[in-house]
């Protein structure tokens, strides 16, 4: 009986060391044993550079325990502090007992004292820690700080049946392999409310993502509270409050700040724009049928379609909203979106025909190259600069150098390597998000494929190579929305979290599902609906028990006048559970007092 | 001050639900939601386009027939999912004013049975007229289901005005079982997942809750008369159901006239009851030596039987439902083959080398069992497939997919046994896009055979293994494709265009959203009216 020898090995191995696994995965049928080697608990995710483990460990006493720092003026600082003093609480423990030493405090030396207004794109996000006598994490930045104090949270564990908080001698140099570790979250095919966004700002900064990439707005709605052009949102978004007010998404920046998270919006043009045109139909081509504007034709092109890219007054408007948008968004970056702009309405358009005779356009590549130019040079007016979608420059159109593309493509005829060997021969930098579309969903272990997805993995040189500037996650919300966004997403893009931030030769992805179930565990415990990878439990917790509502618990208590992201989440996350708690209640009382 | 904070947070939720009716049209929504059409598609349906207010401080439900606990509780619950919470002094207000409606009058013929049961009447007729809304029905059972009806039929236009249409209804289910399997054992669920879950089946008209206990990985069910069983079978101690969480799990499912029928997977299946039970499982061999691993349970030991009626006369006590499921699935007789007391066994009663027949013998020691403590019994189709004779009461539940489908349903009913079908319906088996139809085009009937043999297929269930699912995505999981299959056991077999079934789906959804449950999206872009998780105060 295999399930039995292993737990019986691993009873043994456990109790010479006395640790304990914070979460337990177990077979799918007893012929089907567990491969790959057991993680022991407080494994880190995703696993760093260099990890330096011991067998002796200090006791960790959790009420007075504290972090220390020299830049507690810095609200970043003191923000994180906060939050993993929170978690840290966490687990119920009892007084002291044990002859370990105590570990009482962690001091956290930041050389750079400033304390930054945004993290941007090319942030040191590298620190080294260490647990020992005396415990230290040391950054270059506040940025490297709070990765090393994610990692120092993931190192403590609880013994099995045990009421002690341990963490092993450690020491660990860390750095990501990549500097953009994104995950994109599109709220315009549903909507997703805030509480829920930034719950995944959190369930992000555990897995050590730094963008928050946020396709804001396309065809279907446009949710995004424009200032100077109001009637975009009040005609297209869904519904009056299916919308993100200037207020929000400052709420959603600032709480991404504090995490070292940078928010990209993306305003995806000349395509994908049905839900700006609700207000301003005049932004968007007529398509012509039966030789009249303003027509569709089923199957090729709808009655209008696609960025005028003929009419000055598009442009103008761009350059407004652009102007607007960089305002509101701090990054350095904008994704300008560029993707399946299809060129049928363009075609039918006697307009666009004369357009491009007058101007000597003789393709429609060119045509797109030419609104693609013109937007990009709005933006860089701005100093920002952009992220595209691969397909302008596959079709040949010349963005400027400095473009970020990002290779969406690929599929088992056409593998996403062929579009990163011909963008990256080009001289873009590249982000890849190809193999990484996580609403595509399927029975079973997807996540390994996810793993196993190298960005280097293409025919190219060493420098084109080094091109690729990282990779992101994407959750398009065809099928998604609050209801199923979060347990879809996690952790499944924590197996993406690894693959952009760990070294290029962490790759056993049978030993990796132990370590990513302690870290669905984590998330779990930390309040983040985060789904099994296989069948098994969680110790002594699991999402929905009552006790287990992770650090979204004590805020809701008091009022806290800042009110942070946690109870806001909390108090939504729990409504259907006390919705349904409450009548269930009520019903069985009734039924007993008959 | 745990209390003040529960209501607290309960008005807040009412608030919630109840803030704004407002739901604007818009193309770009892949599917538009019907409004205040039922689900599952009633048997006879026909609306007028009179249309009645209703204010939700003068309506009440009354009883004019038959009453009990199960109605009475009924009643509050459904004004409460209807209205939210309302003031608590009702104002006064005239008898009856032209186009408005105070009341519906629920007029039940028989009296309430306690505990629902295959084969219950749950048909009932519902008229919304000028003269007043009358719901009549035989049982107590029909009552709930044309509440049910009722409540998806009222909208909400402000605070306290809703309005519902001039309505004629007749309707009763297709099928007789229309069942949910849930799986406890590969992950555990909390009994406040698996209430939700039940009172989302009571918004579909289900009325089987399948439950699957227990399994290889866990052992959650906290036996009275084996406390080990749990103790050493479950994952740890906080991952069991308590007799005190099953009994009320029993009554919630009762109140909303579920049946809850417990599914005790033997002979495989069982690695974590051996745990446990010294010997029950039969012990493997590699070459001629015992190699430390456990087959299926031991069927040539007496003291299995022993065990068994023991544990099956304390489940019969447990569950009132009259039928236990008894697995029998996928049992692997490799290391049967490899023990030799087995073959010693196997000689003694003939059996040559045909393993089916040991597994035979088994079931139909197991099965008598079961009938000596006057249950009824259903198995997995394996039983049958390999041979086996049962007991001709038995219900097989037919899982495989494939030919399987239609050969599994002729054998079977060509035997004689009553069938489920469940093969077409594995919500666990998930995929991208927009996959319900699939569920909704699976019918049970689609086989060739006799009219006779049809009338033996008394319906389906709806099955999420639990490999892949916990309490984090289970509902929204289930939700609203289970759905689904609910219209395919409850409505008429010519109900089948799922094009036209999607706006009701979509409205389907949203009213679950607005219930409270995460029933995700499955029609692609659009939006509720109150989105899942908003979170606004009154």
């Amino acid at each position: 009986m295999a399930d039995h020898m292993v737990v019986r090995l691993t009873a043994c191995f456990f109790w010479m060391f006395p640790l304990a696994l914070e979460a337990k995965l177990t077979y799918i049928a007893i012929r089907l044993p567990l491969k790959g080697e057991q993680a022991a608990p407080g494994a880190p995710w995703p696993l760093p550079r260099t990890w330096t483990k011991s067998t002796t460990r200090l006791m960790v006493d959790p009420t007075n325990f504290r972090f220390t720092s020299s830049m507690t003026y810095c609200d970043i600082v003191t923000s994180a502090f906060d939050r993993y003093y929170r978690i840290l609480q966490l687990e119920k423990t009892s007084s002291l007992s044990g002859p370990e030493q105590v570990m009482t405090s962690l001091s956290v030396d930041i050389a750079d004292k400033t304390c930054p207004g945004y993290p941007d794109p090319n942030m040191d996000e590298s620190y080294n820690l260490t647990i020992g006598s005396t415990s230290r994490l040391t950054s270059a930045t506040v940025w490297g700080a709070l990765r090393g104090l994610e990692t120092f949270s993931q190192l403590i564990y609880k013994e099995e049946e045990g009421h002690q908080l341990f963490v092993n001698k450690t020491q660990i140099i860390d750095q990501p392999r990549f500097h953009y570790r994104g995950i994109m979250l599109d709220t315009a095919r549903h909507f997703l409310p805030m509480p829920i966004l930034l719950k995944n700002l959190d369930a992000m900064a555990y897995n050590k993502f730094n963008v928050f990439h946020w396709h804001i707005v396309d065809d279907q709605s446009f949710p995004y509270e424009s200032v100077e052009f109001p009637t975009l949102t009040e005609k297209g978004a869904y519904g009056p409050k299916l919308i993100y007010t200037q207020e929000n998404v400052k709420h959603v920046i600032d709480e991404a700040r504090l995490r070292g998270i940078r928010v990209i919006p993306e305003f995806d043009t000349p395509g994908h724009t049905q839900s700006w045109g609700k207000a301003f139909r005049s932004l968007l081509t007529p398509c012509w049928e039966d030789g009249k504007p303003g027509v569709a034709k089923p199957n090729y092109h709808g009655a209008y379609e696609i960025m005028d890219p003929s009419r000055d007054s598009t442009y103008t408007f761009m350059e407004k909203f652009i102007g607007e948008v960089v305002k509101v968004f701090p990054d350095q970056y904008l994704h300008l979106g560029m993707d399946e702009s299809y060129p049928a309405c363009w075609k039918s358009s006697p307009n666009i025909t004369s357009f491009m005779k007058e101007n000597n356009i003789s393709t429609y590549v060119q045509l797109m190259e030419l609104y693609v130019t013109k937007v990009l040079d709005i933006v860089e007016r701005t100093n920002k600069s952009y992220v595209i979608w691969q397909d302008p420059i596959e079709d040949g159109t010349k963005a400027k150098p400095d473009t970020i593309v990002e290779v969406w493509r690929g599929n088992s005829t056409v593998p996403w390597q062929h579009y990163m060997t011909r963008i990256a021969s080009q001289g873009y930098k590249t982000i890849l998000s190809s193999c990484w579309y996580l609403n595509y969903i399927s029975y079973g272990q997807d996540w390994r494929k996810y793993y196993q997805c190298e960005p280097q993995n293409f025919t190219g040189s060493a420098d084109q190579h080094s091109n690729v500037i990282g990779g992101e996650a994407c959750v398009w919300a065809e099928y998604i929305d609050g209801t199923n966004i979060l347990s879809t997403l996690w952790p499944r893009a924590s197996a993406v979290a690894e693959r952009l931030w760990s070294s290029r030769d962490v790759t056993d992805v049978e030993s990796a599902k132990f370590r990513l179930d302690q870290q669905r565990c984590r998330m779990v415990r930390r309040g983040i609906p985060a789904k099994p990878i296989l069948d098994g439990y969680c110790g002594d917790y699991e999402f929905g028990f009552p006790e287990s509502m992770g650090i979204y618990k004590q805020e809701t208590q008091e009022e806290h006048p800042n009110t942070s992201a946690g109870s806001l989440v909390w108090s939504s996350s729990s409504l259907t559970f006390t919705l349904l708690l409450i009548l269930a209640q009520k019903i069985v009382r009734i039924f007993y007092h008959l | 001050m745990a209390r003040t904070f529960a209501l607290f947070h309960f008005a807040c939720i009412v608030g919630l639900v109840f803030s704004n009716g407002e739901y604007r049209e818009r193309e770009t929504v892949s599917v538009t939601a019907s409004n205040g059409m039922p689900w599952p598609m009633p048997q006879q349906y026909s609306s007028t386009s009179d249309t009645f207010t209703i204010n939700r401080n003068a309506f009440k439900f009354r009883a004019t027939g038959q009453s009990c606990d199960i109605l009475s509780s009924a009643f509050f619950r459904y004004q409460t999912i209807i209205f939210g919470f309302r003031e608590e002094v009702l104002k006064f207000h005239s008898k009856f004013k032209a186009g408005s409606l105070t009341e519906l009058d629920v007029n039940v013929k028989n009296k309430c049975d306690q505990y629902p049961y295959l084969g219950m009447d749950e048909s009932y007729n519902l008229t919304i007229s000028s003269s007043g809304a009358t719901l009549n029905s035989n049982s107590v059972w029909g009552a709930l289901r044309g509440i049910e009806t009722f409540s998806q039929l009222v909208l909400q236009q402000s605070k306290d005005m809703f309005t519902v249409n001039g309505t004629t209804i007749v309707d009763y289910p297709r099928f007789q079982h229309r069942g949910l399997l849930l799986d406890t054992s590969r992950h555990f669920l909390d009994v406040s997942i698996i209430k939700q879950n039940l009172l989302a089946m009571s918004q579909s008209k289900f009325n089987v809750f399948h439950w699957h206990i227990v399994d290889d990985q866990s052992f959650p069910y906290t036996s009275n008369n084996f406390p080990d069983m749990a103790t050493m079978g479950a994952y740890d101690s906080k991952h069991i159901y308590t007799q005190d969480q099953i009994a009320e799990i029993i009554e919630f499912a009762r109140i909303l006239g579920i049946r809850v029928i417990p599914e005790f997977d033997s002979p495989g299946h069982s690695q974590s009851w051996g745990k446990s039970i010294k010997d029950l499982l039969t012990k493997c061999y590699s070459s001629g030596k015992l190699n430390g691993q456990y087959g299926p349970i031991d069927p040539s030991l007496e003291t299995s039987y022993g065990f068994l009626s023991k544990f099956f006369a304390e489940i019969a006590k447990v569950f009132p439902d009259h039928y236990v499921h008894l697995g029998g699935d996928e049992v692997n007789f490799d290391c049967w083959k490899s023990n030799p007391n087995i073959t010693a066994f196997m000689k003694q009663k003939d059996f040559g080398t045909d393993y089916a027949k040991l597994e035979e013998y088994y079931m139909q020691r197991l099965l008598d069992i079961v009938s000596g403590v006057k249950k009824g019994y259903m198995i997995w189709q394996e039983v049958v497939d390999n041979g086996a004779k049962v007991n001709p009461d038995t219900i097989v539940e037919v899982w495989k997919s494939g030919f399987h489908i239609e050969l599994s349903i002729i054998t079977c009913t060509f035997r004689g046994y009553k069938t489920l079908l469940s093969s077409c319906w594995y919500l666990s088996d998930i995929s991208y896009g927009i996959d319900w139809p699939k569920y909704y085009n699976c019918d049970p009937h689609n086989f060739i055979g006799t009219a006779e043999q049809k009338k033996l297929v008394i319906g389906g269930e709806t099955c999420m293994w639990g490999e892949y699912v916990d309490n984090t995505n289970v509902l929204s999981r289930t939700w609203p494709r289970a759905s689904v299959v609910a219209e395919r056991l409850w409505s008429a077999q010519n109900v089948k265009d799922a094009n036209a079934a999607a706006p009701r789906l979509e409205e389907h959804r949203c009213r679950m959203i607005k219930r409270g449950f995460p029933a995700e999206a499955v029609n692609g872009p659009g939006y509720c009216s109150q989105e899942y998780s908003i979170h606004e105060p009154v």
